[in-house]
């Protein structure tokens, strides 16, 4: 318990120091205590995933304390410790640990550099608390504390002003996403009475038939409406569409955090948390089926769109939501823990093209437009391999990272029944394809062909120091050998059971597992598959059309121009979220304003009122004149009035 | 402790604190200045006495004081307080520090009456919030508007007097029908006192009429749509003191008149009516939203963001009669609990974000937000605690602004789920013209040559803002000692509402 509690602090304490004490640390001080704090939280927790895999260790599942009780339920803040959340933990600070060595060369010259210390230091703890709760309040307050962070850190640079349009954006986007998630948690809160993970999910099968009544005498399943509530909550986090907007705009902020939290870390949450419901999910096929369309639509839609972009960073980040919808697809397919394994390989080799993407901005001055760069390979050795494999990894080469974790995922979608398995088996399959095809036009674009920069750039290109390539060799390793070396235990052992529930019906994973033998066995077996040839046709395409024939590449722009305006135009969403939703919205509430308030409610009900008592008073005022005749006058007009009424009566 | 007469004390020595101001140091502004501070500070130490002295394993009223006060119409001086009003009563003694920091150096004008006003509105407000004898309350009710009229009036904005007429005609027609209410009341019951008045039968047509004369007054007051537009004018008039006080406490007297009154004096006609607060208050979270989201003036943005978020309290209180309808109770208790939460939160994070709006407007003398951008380059403290607050007053979980809300949006979903739909929508919302703000505001390049000159927060000012984020955030992190105190009486308050008067 104590080593948890250090584990979570331990980056929670050096930010405090670094934000609060930053003129006292200084920017050394500051960026010591985050690296120090971030770095026993590693150590400890590989130490923590250790004793759960190999020393037999217990699960541990315990109250930190009580935050408060109201109607009987009780909403605590505790740890759950599975292989599940301990793989999370070191994930989580592994890469964050290398992102925090990477900074002090790209921030360096950065006069908000301890803020931002404070800030990534603060990011790891929210999300170690996320990984770590073992109820939806904790989730919840992980959830929004890495948003706030994400909000912050793209706006970073506050002045930039897209910078802060896309911190805006971020956050408001999340928080549709949340709006969901937070009704999620309300459901099972009525459903279960608990918002412990355990006793809710023990009580899931119990309401599998409960219904709810929606709209009119239409009812549903229970479990359905609440499950795609929660899973709204990963759309947002996870950026799958429609509310993936945010994440390209992310890019605003520095690099470093782009790696972290828009890559590796924040955006997995929801696939993370899908994973972690896995008792929930499971009993609702049509849930599963809405997951696995909406990530085959991310992965498909989100990977064209990486052909066609110019900005370095944002090629990597279309490249992102793509492979989040990969992962999307796997929770669909059940394959939870395919989808975990995904994410795990996926942080360390996006990262590492993200800090090799930061590694060549530096060395452009900051120039991130790859039709500016080319052959830079005998300037940067280290990033130019480095990105080298880590591309490799990313399109799933055979014997990297990502070509076990992603042929799985498209082998488990070929094997669901899930409604919808066959249209999201063809999505990831050509996402082959497209994933190769754009990674290595921009890594052909960016390495080698024609030096397109002027001659001022070039003349002081150089490799970066030491504490950027440092951290791009460390995450290299991973990305090279982490498929090979875990895929046995994490897909076809045990190192899911009892952390994730599959139901037997759609155990696909199972069924994968009958055709294993070994890893060596796995990896030349795939090549009777067409995944692998579709990755090398992607660079094959890639190096012809942008290495040995650039023309082809503007006349393919001009004969398909109208998809190409499309593309351009990110399928026209954003133009939908800022032309109609925002502006309506601002045009509703002057609406609302001007003439609800100001003209119905001020205008004729408040005033009205005052100005009708004015005008009845101003003409009563006229009965008390104060001349004598009028009186006078007054009362004779009375007296025969009243003399008529008594001689006419009778 | 029942020799020392604590709400006695508290009711009238910040009277006693705002004669003494008034006439020992009408001439010599640093001694009213330091006599003030004296009051408020032993006042709220003494109020700490009823925190320590409370037994929150019981609903029954602490503390009571009565003496008999106009013997011929059964009049009393009956003070008590339960769980829902200590920590309402401690919400006000703590603000009333906070102010008169605030007031420090940026009140130059008529110093000791300024902060004889809030002496004498505190020691009223708490009579409000302690007092048991439905005569005493209405006349604690009514005094308490009188300084406010003169802060408003004599420190306030160049269209002070639109606002404060306003404000009086809203208040003053809501407060007339309760009277009338009380009146009859007494009339059947024989007695002001409110814990009678709980207990008293009444019929269908009784409760309901009494219901209606009651929410006239506290409709006004929470406010609740349509009935709101006196408070962004009375707000934006007000001087940051008086602004702070009318959205930490004055908002609160609605959502505890509820508590008070409507619900345990007419719960039937509660429960019958419930279906129009409701509509009215889910009606306030997307109207008012929409409405916040394009004022160009902070103050009145954060004005339409109080009410909207005293919508969540008025749900609170109100939808546990759709609970009980279904014949269930589960859920009950989150939403008044999550009502109370919410208006102590609400009293401390509204209290700052109109703090922080008077730090700029002493320094700039405009609440316009176009006159500002890019504040966080010369006022780096300051755009902390700016964007802290907003993230709080948009409801982010760790701050107390999100405890009250997830309460009653957990609660709402067990009565209706689109009654926690839309609830929840204040999420998108709140977040949506908040962050909007602090974008045009805080962010961006400096906007303009005064922007440039601005200093960031000195010591007094960074004071007052770092208690109230202490506070937020301790209510956000650990919200139990809050919770623990109320506890008994909610569950008595849900015992009483939930069986039927007739």
């Amino acid at each position: 318990m104590n080593t948890l509690l250090i584990i979570v602090l331990a980056p929670l304490v050096a930010s405090i120091v670094a934000g609060l004490f930053g003129k006292q640390v200084g920017r050394a001080g500051a960026h010591w205590v985050c690296i120090l704090g971030v770095g026993l939280a590693f150590v400890l927790s590989a130490n923590v995933l250790y004793g759960l895999v190999y020393g037999g260790n217990p699960v541990i599942n315990e109250r930190v304390y009580t935050w408060m009780v109201s109607d009987g339920l009780h909403f605590e803040i505790g740890f759950l410790i599975d292989n599940l959340s301990a793989l999370m933990m070191c994930v989580v600070t592994f890469v964050s640990l290398m992102v925090h060595i990477y900074t002090v060369g790209y921030m360096h010259e950065d006069p908000g550099y301890q803020r931002f210390f404070s800030y990534i230091s603060l990011f790891t703890f929210a999300m170690l608390m996320l990984v770590m709760s073992n109820n939806f309040l904790q989730l919840f307050f992980g959830w929004e504390l890495v948003g706030l962070v994400s909000y912050l850190l793209i706006g970073f640079w506050y002045k930039k002003p897209t910078a802060i349009h896309a911190n805006l954006k971020a956050f408001l986007v999340n928080r549709v996403g949340d709006f969901g998630f937070l009704l999620g948690i309300a459901g099972i809160a009525y459903l279960a009475g608990t918002l412990d993970y355990a006793e809710a999910f023990a009580q899931a099968p119990a309401m599998a038939d409960q219904q709810m009544i929606l709209i009119g005498d239409w009812s549903w399943n229970a479990v359905t409406v609440i499950c795609v509530l929660l899973f709204i909550g990963a759309m947002g986090k996870s950026a799958q569409v429609p509310l993936h907007a945010w994440l390209p705009d992310s890019m605003e902020g520095p690099t470093p955090i782009s790696a972290l939290i828009h890559a590796a870390t924040m955006v997995t949450a929801g696939i993370f948390m899908v994973a972690r419901m896995s008792p929930m999910f499971e009993l609702s096929p049509a849930a599963l089926s809405f997951v696995m369309l909406i990530g085959a639509t991310t992965a498909f839609f989100m990977g064209l769109l990486g052909i066609i972009q110019n900005d370095i960073k944002r090629v990597v980040a279309y490249s992102t939501l793509s492979q989040l919808g990969y992962m999307t697809v796997a929770l669909g397919a059940s394959a939870y823990a395919a989808g975990i394994f995904h994410l795990m390989t996926h942080a360390f080799f996006k990262a590492l093209l993200f800090l090799a993407a930061g590694s060549v901005i530096i060395a452009m001055h900051h120039e991130q437009d790859i039709r500016k760069m080319g052959g830079l390979k005998k300037y940067m050795p280290v990033t130019y391999w480095t990105s080298l494999i880590g591309s490799l990894a990313l399109i799933g080469f055979p014997g990297m990272a990502g070509f076990y974790s992603k042929d799985i995922i498209i082998e488990a979608v070929h094997e669901s029944h899930t409604w919808g398995a066959s249209i999201a088996y063809y999505s990831v399959l050509i996402g082959v394809f497209i994933t190769a095809f754009y990674s290595f036009r921009m890594f052909f674009l960016v390495f080698h062909g024609k030096e397109r920069m002027d001659k001022h750039t070039r003349e002081h290109l150089k490799e970066s120091p030491w504490v950027v390539t440092v951290p791009l060799v460390l995450l290299a390793v991973p990305s090279v050998i982490i498929g090979a070396l875990t895929v046995k235990s994490v897909i076809f052992g045990n190192f899911f059971d009892d952390v994730i529930y599959v139901h037997p019906s759609q155990d696909v994973i199972g069924v994968i597992s009958a055709h294993f033998h070994s890893v060596l066995g796995f990896t030349a077996n795939s090549f009777k598959h067409p995944p692998v040839y579709l990755a090398f046709a992607g660079v094959a395409a890639a190096w012809f059309i942008y290495l040995k024939r650039p023309s082809i590449a503007d006349n393919m722009a001009k004969q398909f121009s109208g998809l190409y305006r499309l593309f351009e135009n990110k399928y026209y969403v954003d133009h939908f979220y800022e032309k109609v939703l925002a502006a309506g919205s601002r045009g509703l509430g002057h609406g609302f304003w001007k003439y609800g308030d100001e003209a119905i409610i001020d205008g004729a009900m408040v005033n009205g009122t005052a100005n009708t008592i004015g005008r009845f008073a101003g003409w009563a005022r006229k009965l008390q004149s104060g001349y004598l005749y009028r009186y006078a006058f007054a009362m004779v007009i009375g007296l025969s009035g009243l003399m008529g009424w008594l001689l006419f009566k009778s | 402790m029942s020799s020392v007469p604590l709400l006695s004390l508290l009711v009238w020595l910040p009277i006693v604190g705002a004669l003494v101001v008034l006439f020992a140091a009408g001439r010599n502004d640093g001694l009213a200045r330091i006599l003030s501070l004296g009051t408020a500070v032993v006042v709220f130490v003494l109020s700490l006495g009823l925190y320590t002295g409370f037994d929150s394993s019981t609903a029954l009223m602490q503390f009571e004081e009565i003496t008999p006060w106009i013997a011929a119409f059964n009049i009393n001086y009956h003070l008590g307080v339960d769980g829902f009003a200590v920590p309402l009563i401690l919400l006000t003694t703590f603000t009333t520090v906070i102010v008169v920091i605030a007031g420090w150096e940026v009140i130059q004008k008529n110093v000791a009456q300024y902060m004889a006003a809030f002496l004498t509105m505190t020691g009223l407000m708490i009579g409000v919030f302690s007092a048991l004898d439905g005569m005493l309350f209405y006349v604690f009710w009514e005094a308490m508007l009188i300084p406010m009229f003169i802060i408003i009036g004599v420190w306030g904005g160049p269209k002070r007097v639109y606002a404060t007429i306003k404000f009086f005609l809203y208040t003053f027609l809501g407060s007339v029908f309760m009277l009338v209410a009380l009146i009859y009341m007494y009339t059947k019951s024989g007695s002001f006192s409110i814990l009678d008045f709980h207990m008293l039968a009444l019929s269908s047509k009784e409760q309901f009429w009494i219901f209606l004369a009651f929410l006239f007054a506290f409709a006004v007051k929470v406010p609740m749509f349509p009935v709101h537009t006196w408070l962004p004018d009375a707000h934006v008039e007000a001087p940051t003191g008086g602004s702070v006080v009318l959205a930490a406490i004055m908002l609160k007297m609605g959502g505890y008149g509820f508590i008070r009154f409507s619900l345990p004096i007419t719960p039937d006609a509660s429960a019958q009516l419930t279906w129009l607060i409701i509509a009215m208050s889910l009606i306030a979270v997307v109207y008012i939203g929409f409405v916040a989201l394009v004022q160009t003036d902070m103050k009145k943005l954060v004005a339409y963001s109080s009410i909207a978020h005293m919508g969540c309290v008025r749900r609170g209180l109100f939808f546990p009669f759709i609970i009980f309808a279904k014949g269930a109770t589960g859920g009950s208790v989150l939403g008044i609990e999550g009502a109370m939460v919410q208006m102590i939160s609400h009293g401390l994070i509204s209290g700052a974000m109109f703090l922080c709006i008077g730090v700029l407007y002493d320094r700039m003398h405009s609440r316009n937000i176009a006159d500002y951008g890019g504040v966080a380059n010369v006022m780096p403290k300051f755009a902390a605690f700016f964007v802290f607050f907003a993230m709080a007053n948009a409801g982010l979980p760790g701050t107390s602004g999100f405890v009250g809300e997830f309460m009653v949006i957990l609660g709402a979903f067990q009565a209706n789920f689109w009654f926690a739909f839309l609830a929840a929508t204040t999420l998108i919302l709140g977040a949506a013209y908040m962050l909007w703000m602090v974008k045009r505001v805080v962010y961006g390049e400096i906007g303009n040559d005064n922007v440039a000159k601005l200093v960031d927060i000195n010591r007094r000012e960074f004071l007052m803002l770092a208690i109230l984020a202490l506070g937020v955030l301790a209510l956000g992190l650990y919200p139990v000692p809050l919770t623990e105190m109320i506890h008994a009486s909610v569950d008595n308050l849900i015992n009483h509402i939930s069986s039927s008067k007739l």
